[in-house]
């Protein structure tokens, strides 16, 4: 189900924070985070992250058409490597 | 046979129907169409005098999106979720379903036809 509309979206405040901290120092050094569930606003736009797929941290880079997004949906958490070859038959 | 909204050209069918033929236009936009441009559901749609027809593209102009236009439309909507690297944009580009259905059996309308793999479970039996 959709979030109501009602509430906005989800932006973890604490994430957003580090943002605004980060722009006003004019760093683009990544951000590392963990928080996959906040949706990217505007602001984020042109950061570096590095979001937390449970094991490392994927570097994302926010562009334009990332905005209304989640973070954790560019940072994959699932690796399949394919499936084994066939073994030739004697 | 008359033609609507380009190339489509319903036959003889309930003009409710016929529309529906239009890539873009369903049941529920087909009424909506028909009731702002003033023509009963049930007419045959080659019984329709010129008029009516071009009052019917008329409406279907002004306010809805179809064919060519629907259909670049919803790729660009595809090719964006593919560009920004995207849980959706990876499933669009594996051709595997992109909302969260099971892959275990079934998304065979993703997947396509049945690839069988020997030595998977399920083989020997369809051998014997």
């Amino acid at each position: 189900m959709t979030r109501s509309l009602k509430k906005g979206p989800y932006v973890d405040p604490r994430l957003a924070e580090k943002v605004q901290k980060a722009i006003d120092v004019g760093s683009h050094e990544p951000i590392r985070t963990w928080s996959r569930r906040c949706t990217i606003p505007p602001e984020f736009v042109g950061r570096t992250f590095e979001v937390h797929n449970g094991k490392l941290f994927r570097k994302v880079f926010v562009t334009e058409d990332m905005v209304g997004h989640k973070l954790g949906e560019f940072s994959l958490t699932r690796t399949f490597r394919g499936h084994t070859a066939q073994k030739r038959r004697k | 046979m008359p033609r609507i909204a380009g190339v489509d050209i319903p036959n003889d069918k309930r003009i409710v129907i016929s529309l529906t033929y239009i890539y873009g236009v369903g049941g529920h936009h087909s009424e909506a169409i028909l009731k702002e441009a003033g023509i009963e559901h049930d007419v045959r749609a080659k019984n329709l005098t010129e008029d009516e027809i071009s009052r019917i593209a008329a409406v279907i102009d002004r306010n809805y999106i179809v064919e060519g236009q629907l259909r670049r439309q919803v790729n660009q909507n595809v090719a964006r979720l593919r560009d920004i690297q995207c849980y959706r944009g990876v499933r669009h580009r594996r051709g595997l379903p992109v909302r969260g259905q099971r892959t275990r059996t079934n998304a065979r309308t993703r997947k396509g036809p049945k690839k069988t793999v020997a030595g998977k479970k399920g083989v020997k039996e369809l051998r014997s």
